[in-house]
């Protein structure tokens, strides 16, 4: 039997700022994972992938994370995806001082 | 100190030009990430988990003031309003904005300063002892002899795509303040038998996931053919060196598996093919750039303030205990300013704090300034009957921590809280141990100790030397950390040996703790350190410490 997938967003650095940023349903980029568009087909993950990383002028670094479906939408299953969504911990700066 | 000349400027000036242009056409669209990226990376900036990263090279940690104060106006206006000094001897900014990069790299031109080869294929800026042209115990100041390297090595057509990084290292001093063994080449001042000061050169070091000792290629290497031998090196390497494994084309990898002998035979046949293309003008260079490290002035002054006031104030008196060093002349004395305040970042300092050490140095310190791998910066001289004013001064700008050299002076990676390439955090583990012991108070009792903290086996924090090691991992999802003991990063170069088992995140700072109070129970005196004790016990007694129950066990 073949491997279940796990779920994934897309996730890169925005081009400008260099922070953390999540591809969207309707192909924009967010600074929040919860509205990012949830993968669960790998076929439809890989499609949406090649799509992300046209968006050169917007992004760099493109790649598929894991996630799992949260109720607010998806929410990071690794600590370093979870760091991506936060900021450092040694200081208020990053994503966490924006809220 | 070097100060550029026309030549220095214009090139650099010529670089931020064109990497304003490359910028633009990244953000125009006229360049993919995967043309920019080797752009960038020439350029220092790296692209990290939550921003850009630029690293600026601080040529073997020599700084002046005005350039200091550069360096915090750089954070003020671009960044968040500090900086990160390395351990090679680097400072970087964590948050820089791509289109903001341009007009910081101009900044940095204006005070001498660039971000040129901090990254890529190349070789990287040139590091030295961070007391050098002050300690007693130098033969002479390496510095020179970095900048000779430095300008040799910038922009040098043939070694611009080499299998990988490239690290030199120089001291001038038989105590080995600069870990010239854990550096590709490292290069020890020596005196031969006529009493001629030449180097002992050493190849092959380096930390990383493979860790290696630098093998002597060369016991004795006249000064005059130093250039034209470290160029025979990196070129022996360059076509050597493997190109099909990144992780295998470190030259301590080239050395191993072709041997030293088979390196030193290619090596000695290259400088003799080029030894003659340096036709001395190498040496006329250095003579000039010799003139640019003169020894300051020394003022003549009464000393004994400087005992009434250890006398009179016991937080002075534990101050100059601990950080300061030696000086070559008996009225000075080298200040090493921590960066490691319990419970800050190693590291880290403000810009309000960049710009105290800048008038300190300024006022007291000959307008020197030096940042040490150890994560610290130096005021290589002070005269004694000015310590207690630099003391008071320091205090004020929260820069007067008496830990130099102790458990709480930690190296540490910026680990997973800034690096792209971290397994797990560093920081918060450097400062969970170093507030800890700040709550116990027996740092001072506990003695010399180096705690030395990775988060990726890479080893940015040099955790292989560390007295104690500290390993960050990923171990299926969680964050783990391996402890390493009885590495030594000095003269006596040893990597460290695994403990055992790794400790997650909770586990690791009782760890640290219950081996250290577990040493202090065991140590023949008060004067046998860690390394000492770890050296005449071997590991055993150590790791029935960090895992009691199965010594435990084992006992049973």
């Amino acid at each position: 039997m073949p491997r279940a997938f796990t779920p994934k967003v897309i996730t890169a650095n925005a081009l400008l700022e260099g922070d953390a940023v999540w591809f969207t349903p309707d192909s924009t980029w967010t600074g929040d994972i919860k509205e990012a568009e949830l993968l669960e087909d790998e076929a439809h993950a890989d499609l949406r992938l090649l799509e992300a990383q046209a968006q050169q002028d917007k992004i760099a670094g493109a790649y598929l994370a894991d996630v799992k479906a949260g109720v607010d939408g998806p929410e990071p299953t690794h600590f370093r995806e979870a760091f991506r969504t936060r900021g450092p911990s040694n200081y208020n700066h990053g994503k966490q001082a924006e809220v | 100190m070097y100060t550029y000349n026309d030549f220095d400027e214009a090139f650099v000036l010529e670089r931020v030009a064109q990497f304003r242009g490359q910028v633009e056409r990244r953000i125009d669209g006229s360049l993919t990430e995967d043309e920019f990226k080797p752009l960038r990376l020439m350029n220092g900036l790296y692209l990290q988990l939550h921003a850009y990263m630029l690293r600026v090279a601080i040529p073997y940690g020599t700084l002046n003031s005005g350039q200091m104060r550069q360096l915090a106006f750089i954070a003020d206006k671009w960044d968040k309003g500090y900086g990160h000094f390395t351990t090679r001897q680097n400072i970087q900014y964590n948050w820089p904005k791509l289109n903001d990069v341009p007009d910081m790299l101009e900044a940095l031109a204006d005070v001498g300063m660039h971000a040129i080869q901090t990254s890529g294929n190349t070789i990287r800026n040139v590091t030295a002892d961070h007391f050098a042209g002050a300690a007693a115990d130098e033969i002479a100041d390496p510095r020179p002899i970095a900048e000779l390297l430095r300008q040799w090595s910038t922009d040098h057509p043939e070694f611009q795509f080499l299998p990988r990084k490239f690290k030199i290292a120089v001291t001038g001093s038989p105590n080995d303040r600069a870990v010239t063994k854990a550096h590709d080449i490292g290069l020890r001042m020596v005196r031969n038998d006529a009493g001629e000061a030449g180097f002992e050169v050493v190849v092959g070091g380096g930390l990383g996931r493979t860790p290696m000792i630098g093998k002597v290629i060369r016991d004795f290497l006249p000064q005059e053919d130093l250039l034209a031998y470290c160029e025979a090196i990196v070129s022996v390497y360059n076509l050597l060196g493997r190109r099909d494994n990144k992780y295998k084309a470190r030259i301590k990898i080239t050395v191993h598996e072709n041997g030293l002998e088979t390196i030193r035979e290619k090596v000695e046949a290259r400088f003799a093919q080029i030894r003659d293309g340096f036709t001395g003008f190498d040496q006329q260079l250095l003579a000039q750039i010799e003139q640019h490290f003169a020894e300051p002035s020394y003022k003549s002054a009464k000393t004994d303030g400087y005992e009434a006031a250890r006398l009179a104030n016991p937080a002075f008196r534990s101050w100059t205990d601990t950080n300061l060093t030696a000086h070559k002349n008996d009225d000075y004395a080298i200040v090493s300013i921590s960066i490691k305040k319990h419970g800050h970042t190693p590291g880290d300092a403000s810009s309000d704090q960049m710009r105290a050490i800048a008038d300190i140095a300024e006022t007291f310190g000959h307008n020197e300034i030096r940042i040490s791998h150890e994560q610290n910066v130096i005021l290589p001289h002070v005269h004694k009957a000015d310590l207690n004013l630099v003391y008071q001064a320091l205090r004020k700008a929260d820069l007067a921590t008496a830990n130099i050299g102790l458990v709480s002076d930690i190296i540490a990676c910026p680990g997973m809280d800034y690096c792209a390439l971290a397994t797990a955090r560093s920081i918060p583990i450097a400062q969970e141990i170093a507030t800890r012991f700040e709550e116990l108070k027996m740092e001072h009792e506990v003695g010399p100790l180096k705690i030395k903290i990775s988060g990726c086996i890479n080893a940015c924090g040099h955790h292989h030397v560390g007295h104690i090691g500290i390993l960050g991992l990923d171990r299926a999802g969680v964050e783990n950390y391996q402890i390493t003991l009885g590495g030594d990063g000095s003269e006596d170069a040893t990597i460290g040996e695994r403990a055992g088992p790794g400790f997650s995140a909770d586990e690791i700072v009782p760890a640290i703790e219950r081996l250290i109070k577990g040493y202090v129970a065991i140590r023949q005196d008060d004067e046998e350190t860690f390394l000492q004790a770890y050296r005449r016990l071997g590991p055993a007694p150590f790791k029935d410490i960090l895992y009691p129950e199965k010594a435990e066990k084992n006992a049973a």
